[in-house]
């Protein structure tokens, strides 16, 4: 699914664990076309697995939303995760590590957010949650 | 369902994971590694991850768990070939995979194991 900026914007479906095999795949596309160090290419393609899984049990499924961006002529990588799911009732506890409601090692959230340059996070009890993440291309 | 291949060498088990594995698959080589060990009468494992780009928590946590669960079975678990950008990813992450022995490669990972029997 394109809009009109072309190729650089893409969805992808988050309903099966293969899905976020595909994420992965599709992040590192991404970050190598937008010029990022190995390092970097690692680290986002880490952070979008985590968040990728998140969206998947705790969302029960959702989408991403994937684009190459550009800002003061630097580019990077922008990975938008939503869902429709329960939504996060204390942001500040599920950001803290070690914190899990899912039998993971509570390291999806804030792990994402380290490995992140940007990071935010809109949840809504009852509504649904939105992580937004951002990789820079390093100067 | 696709299975990741464990080969027996003499009293030791081979794993080298060649494929981006989700997270079912994930779950599946953490049961057939523990059935084999008991089955194999192993002693030692040894787990490639030099073809993994990526190990994100979930993969940490199954390698963290065959190591756990090979010592409660008398043997031990070597991970080798972690490449540089995935270490740099794991400690940022905030998995540091404390008990999991670690080798640069196959070569020295089999030393360790036979070291450690």
């Amino acid at each position: 699914m394109n809009d009109a900026r072309g190729d650089l914007l893409d969805v992808l479906e988050l309903q099966s664990p293969q899905d976020v095999v595909r994420l992965r795949q599709a992040t590192r596309d991404r970050a190598i076309a937008a010029g990022l160090s190995l390092v970097d290419q690692t680290k986002i393609i880490t952070a979008a697995s985590e968040l990728g899984r998140n969206t998947l049990i705790y969302g029960g499924g959702g989408r991403v939303v994937m684009s190459v961006i550009a800002r003061d002529g630097r580019r990077g990588v922008r990975l938008e995760f939503v869902d429709e799911g329960p939504g996060i009732p204390d942001l500040e506890k599920a950001l803290t590590d070690g914190f899990t409601t899912g039998g993971g090692l509570g390291l999806g959230l804030g792990g994402a957010r380290r490995l992140s340059d940007e990071f935010e996070v809109v949840s809504e009890v009852g509504r649904g949650t939105r992580v937004t993440i951002v990789r820079w291309r390093a100067r | 369902m696709d299975r990741i291949p464990i080969l027996r060498m003499g009293r030791y088990l081979l794993v080298s994971i060649q494929v981006d594995m989700h997270d079912q698959l994930a779950m599946a080589l953490q049961d057939d590694l523990t059935n084999r060990i008991v089955a194999d009468k192993a002693n030692g494992v040894l787990i490639d991850i030099s073809s993994l780009d990526v190990v994100d928590s979930f993969i940490g946590r199954m390698i963290g768990n065959i190591a756990a669960m090979s010592r409660v079975l008398d043997a031990n678990t070597v991970v080798v070939g972690m490449r540089p950008a995935v270490a740099i990813t794991l400690v940022e992450l905030g998995l540091d995979l404390e008990g999991v022995r670690t080798a640069l490669n196959v070569e020295r990972g089999m030393a360790l194991l036979r070291e450690g029997s």
